[in-house]
């Protein structure tokens, strides 16, 4: 019953937002900032702290509106429903925003939180590219998010994409599906090589925040990465392959990830070697060895027994995925990324390359989180809250006097003295304008995935070479704010069609100023300045009792602005 | 058809609002420091403007790491050398690769530098590295040719209403420091840009934005950062092109078929023919894709049968194109990629990234005609004379289009930044 819904809105919207406005937020006298979790005040004391060494003020917290739009694009994906703005600004609870985040958390908004990390580590593990052929996005999505679903622990995480095996695509006729073998079945081969180059250079960069692909080639010019490094670490995953597999027909494929034996390079199984040339030409060998100099043995042969019983053989990506486990970098690696996620800046820049040639901001930070995160047995959601619930995330993102010099768009280091803008990622914008004209619920299952899929795919620029990398059109330039001013989605967003969002407003029985605030608030967590109003019934005015069309040109116009689009 | 976003159809609007008028509301005065935005002082300074010369690069950019060793610098004979001949060119003592015979009567027109060395042999790097002048920096994005180039000639085409730094089919390097004001503006090499119509009345259009703009200028007064006003420079940025008559140049499809044959009716032809458009309107800075370089396996016959032929027909094509219309001495093209290929061809018949020792290939503007510089070892492995670097490339570009390289731009941290990070002229390329 849309009608009913939508009366039950238009009430709830009369009586709460308008009357409880959006003011300031702030913390009644008796609730300490911390919420009684540690973490949070291990964040505030030592970000403070780092305020303080640097002789910088913050600025004081979000409105109310600003917080939960922002909770919601960073911990789901999308900015809040007039109902879920509504529900947290006329709450007056002291932990109401704990209360929140509990529930964003929770089970109410699990499937929103699954996609909304789907979408993130999509981008982190097979980027944005859909042309690669061995890649099945489908099913990398489709485990990503059972495991985001069921929050599984981060280091059972790790362990399954790094060790994955079998089929890539859920399909009619293929046994052993595993989708998790997307993180790796691409990145086997460059140019019909098997040679695993680039799931070496992935799996370090995501997992231990390691930046190696430069030494594949040589010594690093400026940190301790070696050559041989990079190659004893390639040699954990010579024991698997990307098998293409065809179902009978000729263009049907799929890839099968296997391990299988390793005969070494050098024809001694036992002593399973690997080659690679150093740049005067020379050829050297390399074994298993991970970055902390933990060898492992040599053999090429899975493990297996001997008739007399004897065990033989290792496995060395169920190796791999044992010491990185054991590595501090693990734990520090996703702290420093979930901070960057939800700061907009992690602790070194970029997140992921650390190392004495980049060290953190606030080290010790980062060592407490990581340590918390591990002794939380690896729980993403609990790292999650720690982080959107301390002071740093509170804040404004309207720069003072007193904090206007830390800015790491500049290359100063960040103190966190205010909230960083940022853009919406594509996702983000795609999932928010479905949300605030409550077109959410005609998208569902595969077609939806797919239509958001081709949407998305406008914006990727691929960059020629094997490896795979791209970049975004959708980064604030000239073909982003003409798919913003008349694009399809736009289009379909500003509709004035029977029974669609601008015409449930403007029949609705609001008073004019509120079918405006009604906007706003949808879009942008806020009602609009006298300005803006005015402005507004200017264009009621000329579009001559057309109330829809006024609607359209108001809402066209906040979805196009700099407002909505920056997270802030 | 564009909008027709026409100075008279915005005259009859309400709120009595002019093009102008919209802009500044849009954009704070701040963005509209610079040329001058009115519309119809545009239009006048139109004819005059376009017969004034200008200058102009394009550069031919080879993604994935071309093998020079097999196109500009071969090494017949040698262990290394693989199996393409070198053949005579229209330049004297420039011998090239076989595979590109129409470039062989071009060559009297450019110059062939072979000895490139860099440290960059890593894709991403490379390329930033070639494109910045500097390698990448944590803590500073520098800006790119393009960037750079449109940021020193956009001002003295301001009848220039499409972006002055154009890639076609690739996503280039980004403005860095400059701002997403100087960022590419990216079309696919048959000229398309989506979503440019909105098909309303251009009268509610300009009501629209108008609302838009009060929304933009209070977020933008709130003080919260640069990005805010940044959206807004390129809203403003998006109207002017939405309203030009300036998009057919994007248009390929509408040169005679004959001119386009000459190119290629490759992807890369038709991006080639598109520069040359561009630049003939007045545009600073095109930059032209041709990916798939990074040939790791099976080499020889991948670059006999697909690259040479579709690099030779479109370069070919431009260089000629450029020369009869008189754009050559005013436009520098550049060839290159983000390094070269090693020597040793490996297992897989394939070359890997090379850094050391590589080539590329310029011509036009102000640079001698018809030469070459530089020398490499017998395998080709090493430079053996004076070595240059992306620097030193980027500040002979710049020279040769007349911009000066005691300029300086400061960065956002407040730090200064010589132009093409003070790169030496490569002396051998001036007369």
């Amino acid at each position: 019953m849309v009608c009913s819904v939508w009366c039950r809105i238009a009430v709830a919207f009369v009586v709460g937002v308008l009357a409880a406005g959006l003011s300031p937020g702030c913390l009644a006298a008796d609730q300490p900032d911390h919420y009684g979790i540690r973490q949070v005040r291990v964040i505030n004391e030592r970000i403070a702290a780092g305020w303080k060494d640097a002789g910088l003020e913050p600025s004081p917290l979000a409105t109310d509106g600003e917080w939960c739009r922002r909770v919601f694009l960073d911990l789901i994906g999308r900015v809040p429903t007039l109902t879920e703005l509504q529900a947290f600004t006329v709450d007056s609870s002291a932990s109401k925003k704990a209360d929140l985040v509990a529930r964003l958390l929770g089970d109410d908004y699990v499937d929103e939180y699954a996609r909304n990390f789907t979408d993130v580590w999509t981008t982190v593990l097979i980027g944005r590219d859909a042309t690669n052929a061995n890649v099945n996005r489908s099913g990398m999505r489709q485990y990503l998010r059972r495991g985001f679903s069921k929050n599984i622990p981060y280091d059972r995480f790790m362990e399954e994409l790094v060790t994955a095996s079998g089929a890539n695509t859920n399909r009619r006729g293929v046994a052993g599906f595993n989708g998790a073998t997307n993180f790796l079945s691409g990145k086997m081969e460059e140019m019909g090589v098997a040679n695993g180059v680039q799931a070496t250079a992935k799996t370090a960069q995501v997992f231990l925040g390691l930046q190696v692909q430069c030494t594949q080639c040589h010594n690093h010019p400026f940190n301790k990465g070696k050559q041989n490094q990079f190659w004893e670490f390639n040699a954990f995953f010579r024991q698997t392959a990307a098998l293409r597999r065809r179902d009978g027909t000729e263009d049907v494929q799929w890839i099968e990830l296997v391990d299988q034996d390793f005969p070494g390079e050098g024809g001694d199984p036992e002593e399973a070697e690997l080659y690679y040339e150093l740049r005067n030409g020379l050829m050297k060998v390399a074994y298993p060895v991970f970055v902390d100099g933990t060898e492992v043995p040599t053999s090429g042969f899975l493990p297996g027994t001997m008739a007399d019983g004897t065990p033989y053989g290792v496995n060395r990506r169920q190796e791999l995925a044992r010491l990185i486990k054991t590595s501090p970098l693990f734990p520090s690696a996703i702290a420093n990324r979930m901070w960057s996620h939800f700061l907009g800046y992690g602790f070194t820049h970029p997140m992921d390359d650390v190392g004495d040639h980049n060290p953190p901001s606030h080290p010790e930070l980062l060592e407490s989180l990581a340590k918390a995160f591990q002794e939380q047995s690896y729980d993403l959601k609990e790292l999650a809250r720690w982080i959107v619930l301390s002071r740093p995330y509170a804040l404004s993102s309207r720069t003072t006097p007193g904090n206007k010099s830390d800015d790491p768009a500049l290359g100063e280091r960040p103190k966190f003295t205010h909230f960083y803008l940022r853009q919406m990622q594509a996702e983000q914008l795609y999932e928010s304008l479905l949300t605030a004209t409550e077109v959410d619920e005609t998208r569902v299952g595969e077609d939806a995935a797919k239509k958001k899929d081709r949407w998305l795919g406008q914006f990727v620029i691929a960059f020629g070479t094997d490896e795979g990398d791209d970049t975004t059109t959708f980064n604030g330039s000239i073909p982003q704010v003409l798919m913003m001013f008349n694009g399809d989605l736009v289009r379909e967003a500003t509709s004035t069609g029977k029974g669609g969002f601008l015409d449930k407003v403007a029949s609705s029985g609001l008073s004019p100023t509120q079918k405006i605030d009604t906007l706003y608030l949808a879009a942008l967590a806020r009602k609009p300045s006298a300005k803006e109003l005015k402005t507004a019934n200017a264009l009621l005015s000329a579009r001559k009792g057309d109330v829809a069309g006024a609607l359209q040109d108001v809402w066209w116009a906040v979805l196009n602005s700099n407002e909505f689009i920056i997270n802030h | 058809m564009n909008l027709g976003f026409r100075p008279a159809a915005l005259a009859g609007i309400p709120f009595g609002m002019s093009r102008r008028h919209f802009l500044s509301h849009l954009a704070g005065a701040a963005a509209l420091a610079g040329p001058a935005t009115s519309f119809t002082n545009s239009i006048l300074a139109n004819a005059a403007d376009l017969k004034k010369r200008h200058k102009s690069a394009i550069l031919l950019w080879m993604g994935g790491g071309p093998s020079t060793i097999d196109l500009w610098d071969l090494k017949p004979g040698s262990a290394t050398g693989g199996p393409f001949k070198q053949i005579a060119t229209t330049a004297d003592g420039v011998a090239i690769c076989e595979h590109l015979p129409l470039m062989a009567q071009q060559m009297h027109q450019m110059a062939i530098v072979r000895s490139m060395s860099t440290r960059e042999a890593d894709h991403m790097r490379g390329r930033y590295y070639m494109h910045t002048g500097y390698v990448p920096n944590p803590n500073v994005t520098h800006p790119s040719y393009g960037s750079v180039i449109a940021h020193e000639l956009a001002h003295k085409v301001p009848h220039l209403e499409i972006p002055p730094f154009v890639s076609v089919g690739g996503g280039s390097e980004g403005p860095g420091f400059l701002g997403m004001t100087w960022a590419p503006f990216m079309v696919d090499s048959n000229g398309t840009v989506r979503d440019l119509e909105m098909g309303i009345d251009p009268a509610r259009l300009a009501q629209r934005l108008e609302m838009l703009a009060t929304v933009e200028q209070r977020f933008i007064g709130e003080r919260r950062g640069g990005s805010p006003e940044d959206h807004a420079k390129v809203l403003e940025k998006t109207v002017r092109l939405m309203s030009s008559e300036q998009m057919k140049a994007f248009k390929v499809q509408e040169e005679p078929a004959e001119v386009r044959e000459r190119y290629g009716n490759t992807g890369f032809g038709k991006g080639c023919l598109m520069a040359r458009r561009l630049v003939e309107l007045g545009v600073p800075f095109v930059e032209v894709d041709l990916g798939g370089w990074d040939h790791h396996a099976n080499i020889f016959p991948t670059l006999a049968d697909q690259k040479l032929p579709e690099l030779d027909k479109a370069m070919s094509g431009l260089v000629s194109d450029l020369t009869e219309r008189g754009l050559l001495d005013d436009t520098v093209v550049i060839w290159m990629g983000e390094f070269g290929r090693t020597p040793n061809i490996n297992g897989g018949a394939g070359r890997d990234h090379w850094a050391r020792g590589w080539s590329v290939v310029v011509g036009g503007g102000g640079f001698k005609r018809g030469t070459f510089v530089g020398e490499t070892s017998a395998d080709g492995k090493e430079v053996l004379s004076e070595p240059y670097t992306s620097q030193d490339l980027m500040a002979s570009v710049l020279k040769a289009l007349g911009i000066p390289l005691e300029t300086t731009f400061t960065a956002k941290n407040g730090r200064p930044m010589k132009i093409a990070n003070s790169g030496k002229v490569i002396k051998e390329l001036f007369a």
